[in-house]
């Protein structure tokens, strides 16, 4: 009834093409970011630091992935591997440099998981679907032996773990033990607002239709003048620096420390799944992915104890273990598109809502 | 289609709308949450401890009305051994006036270091995390007692030094070194490679990444090549029955290999069967359920149904340590209360009673544990560990076995080592705090 596009016209070329057509979507979105925004004001750092902050970043982990394996059809079961090389640069940046403001050195360290990705992408002309997925978990291997083998990627820390300084923003700080929930979550959520955007950008403009023609048939678009490798290639280099800085986010905004365990390959299939249950080729689908899969189990988790039902917390994470299971193979025979098809379909049904045809 | 629609937003709906995130305290008990794992890799470590940990306060709570006329309010929190999941707990429970949080994770440890200092609760890693954080002066909130990992290195070097007539006699040799690759198994390298320049020998290195824990057979393939004349593991979860059983399988002398405290559950041993025999481990806590307390346990809370433990599994050595691990906990919530005065205490006034903690032999007993550990006597503001005395324990293929009297760490090779540590610590974090908090007289 009231998600209707009756009587807006799209007047020009820009209005037909916009990302959110309908005014409602628009308000839809303003209402969400302002609400974003304004949860620091709660003031529980429960919800900001073990609920919203990882949210934020595995969402971001999860664009990242989505832009490989969703828009250009590269299964990659790399992306801890690259995570870890986000969060390992950004702290040998911060080292070398402690004078430049981490927030730099959080995108910038994107850089170098992006040239890292470039490089392990390079089989990827040769290669395709599971092979190409072996030949990325190469990758996470190889990597994972490097975060603990090259002692100087840790500054020979005795326990093999990184750990982060305080740094500040405008003398407020804004990584370490002192830096408060609410300004970590601004900050995240800023980054990820900005990366968002950018990846909107990429995906719906001549890159990402690129990347979508390589995925649907890739020797058709050959035939179309695409050139495969630069274009594969530039999808790993762009998505290893969405895992790039997510990673970097999660050591230094989230975790504040972090030891290589941390980016291992289940850090890899965890953000598979997000991506698969989300929608593969959805950005959307990416935040409803990570909402699910890392959300869902702490809402789960603090029902029992909340109804006052004396269980022991061991059959609690068991019994978590089996909701979210079943939902995840409910939810894929239901939809196989992931949760951002129901979305749509939902949007569809709204549409003609109260007079389906 | 449209009616399953329907049932899925309805059962997001309730779920959303539980309200998940109000948690009140209650105001007349103390809180004691324990980190605990009963799910995981770790699990079979993790559930002893847990059990251990969780039946003594029970026990209190039952036998005596908890401490001081106050009850305990024991909460688990499952972890799972992830860094994840005990963080998100540390945010769950930060807020509801905990006494003293106890991660059981020296990877969960490390995390929780920095955030024990802005949230004013203090941390008791028994025996584990982070070495350097024995140094009370730069981690005023941290307390690792009895023992650091680098005492634990030190006692098993005293008791090889006693098997080969002096540690001097080590020169030429190689030990081989096996260790879980994380940041518990890497910790006492530094105190390894140190010895190693000391005394001559060479160290051969293990590790065993998390993933082939229960595999390893590379690592004792190398190790069958090398034929180190001692073996050292620090392992953890479903390493220590792997190692054993190929330690036995390639024919390793069980009598040359010895595991930290943290590799000596009797499930760690038993796996080998009778090829265990022989296996050598450290040590902090008495064997066996024939204690009063531990009877005590039995009477009020186990035959009453209220612990998960099996029966047969009561009293053994990693269900003892937990049982050891609340008896700290008890004893500096007790101490605490007499500092303060006040019956219900937070994590500042347990943190003051931590910091003057003692158990005496006599305590000891008095609590019911007759020559259960080590007195507890050298906890300082400025050593928030002691460096107290461990044991040397021997699989007779059945079970453990005490084989040999308290080891005294080598405390002038572990001090220095652990003040370099800390300051080198210190220096890495910028503005690390200074310590601001007040030392009380020991009671």
């Amino acid at each position: 009834m009231l998600y209707r596009e009756a009587g807006q016209f799209k007047t020009s070329y820009g209005s037909d093409q916009a990302i959110f057509p309908i005014l409602q979507d628009r308000v839809g979105i303003a209402v969400i970011l302002l609400v974003a925004y304004l949860l620091p004001l709660t003031k529980n750092d429960f919800l900001l630091n073990a609920m919203m902050i990882p949210f934020l970043v595995f969402s971001l982990a999860a664009i990242g992935l989505n832009i490989m394996t969703g828009y250009a059809g590269l299964l990659s079961l790399g992306t801890g591997a690259f995570m870890g090389v986000g969060a390992y640069a950004c702290y040998k940046l911060t080292t070398y440099f402690p004078n430049v403001n981490i927030i730099i050195w959080i995108v910038a360290s994107g850089f170098f998981a992006a040239l890292v990705g470039a490089v392990f992408g390079l089989p990827s002309l040769r290669i395709k679907g599971f092979y190409l997925a072996v030949a990325t978990l190469a990758a996470q291997f190889f990597l994972e032996w490097c975060f603990i083998r090259i002692p100087w990627l840790y500054n020979y820390n005795v326990s093999a773990a990184i750990e982060v300084p305080t740094r500040t923003l405008f003398a407020i700080p804004i990584t370490g033990p002192t830096a408060t929930a609410e300004t970590r979550y601004l900050i995240v959520l800023t980054i990820l607002v900005v990366m968002t955007w950018m990846a909107s950008n990429l995906v719906h403009g001549r890159i990402g239709r690129m990347w979508m023609s390589v995925r649907d048939m890739d020797i058709a678009a050959e035939l179309m003048g695409i050139r495969l490798l630069p274009t594969k290639l530039l999808a790993f280099a762009v998505s290893s620096f969405y895992c790039g800085v997510a990673g970097a986010i999660m050591v230094f905004l989230w975790y504040g420390g972090a030891e290589s365990t941390v980016f291992s390959i289940n850090q890899s299939f965890f953000v598979l799944f997000m991506v698969i249950i989300g929608g593969l080729g959805s950005l959307l689908g990416s935040y409803l992915g990570a909402a699910l899969i890392f959300m869902l189990p702490i809402i789960l988790r603090s029902v029992p104890p909340q109804l006052g039902i004396p269980v022991h917390a061991d059959t609690v994470e068991h019994i978590t273990f089996m909701i979210v299971g079943a939902l995840i193979v409910f939810l894929l025979i239901v939809e196989p598109n992931g949760l951002a098809r129901l979305w749509q379909i939902g949007k569809q049904k709204l549409r003609v809502w109260p007079f389906p045809y | 289609m449209k009616s399953r629609h329907l049932i899925l937003g309805l059962t997001f709906a309730t779920l959303l709308s539980a309200p998940a995130l109000s948690t009140k305290a209650q105001a007349e008990e103390n809180f004691v949450p324990l980190l605990t794992y009963r799910t995981g890799p770790y699990a079979n470590s993790g559930i002893p401890i847990a059990n251990g940990m969780h039946d003594y306060l029970t026990m209190l709570n039952e036998r005596d009305g908890g401490i001081g006329g106050v009850k305990l309010n024991v909460e688990e929190c499952e972890t799972g051994y992830d860094t994840k999941k005990g963080v998100e707990c540390w945010e769950a429970i930060k807020g509801r006036n905990p006494t003293v949080v106890n991660p059981y994770s020296t990877g969960i440890t490390l995390q929780l270091i920095p955030k024990a200092a802005v949230d004013k609760v203090p941390i008791l890693s028994m025996a584990y995390g982070l070495s350097a954080s024995a140094m009370g002066d730069q981690f005023p909130w941290i307390f690792n007692p009895p023992a650091t990992y680098w005492d634990g290195l030190s006692m098993i070097f005293r008791y090889i030094g006693d098997k080969e007539g002096g540690l001097d006699k080590l020169k030429g040799k190689t030990i081989g070194f096996i260790f879980l690759e994380s940041g518990y198994g890497r910790e006492p390298l530094p105190l390894l490679q140190q010895f190693a320049k000391d005394y001559g020998f060479e160290v051969k290195e293990y590790s065993v990444a998390g993933k082939d824990m229960q595999d390893q057979s590379a690592q004792w393939l190398a190790v069958r090549r090398d034929r180190p004349t001692w073996m050292i593991m620090w392992g953890w979860g479903a390493m220590n029955p792997t190692a054993v059983k190929r330690a036995a399988e390639n024919g390793y002398p069980m009598d040359h290999f010895v595991g930290i405290w943290w590799s000596g559950s009797d499930d760690d041993a038993r796996g080998a069967g009778q090829e265990g025999k022989g296996y050598l481990s450290l040590n902090l806590n008495g064997l066996g359920s024939n204690y009063p307390a531990l009877q005590d346990i039995r009477k009020y809370v186990v035959d009453k149904g209220k612990s998960q433990v099996e029966k047969d599994k009561f009293g053994e050595n990693f269900y003892n340590r937990g049982v050891y691990n609340s008896v700290l906990v008890a004893e500096a919530i007790r101490n605490a209360q007499k500092i303060t005065g006040k019956k219900v205490v937070g994590g500042e006034d347990v943190r003051r009673g931590l910091e003057t903690l003692t158990v005496s032999a006599e305590r000891w007993k008095e609590l019911g544990f007759p020559d259960f550990a080590a007195p507890i006597s050298n906890v300082t503001c400025s050593d928030h560990n002691g460096h107290h005395p461990a044991y040397m324990q021997q699989w007779d293929g059945a079970k453990w076995v005490k084989i040999s009297d308290w080891i005294q760490p080598m405390k002038d090779k572990v001090r220095p080592l652990l003040e370099e540590a800390a300051k080198d610590y210190v220096e890495k974090n910028t503005g690390w705090p200074k310590r601001t908090e007040v030392c009380d007289k020991s009671s």
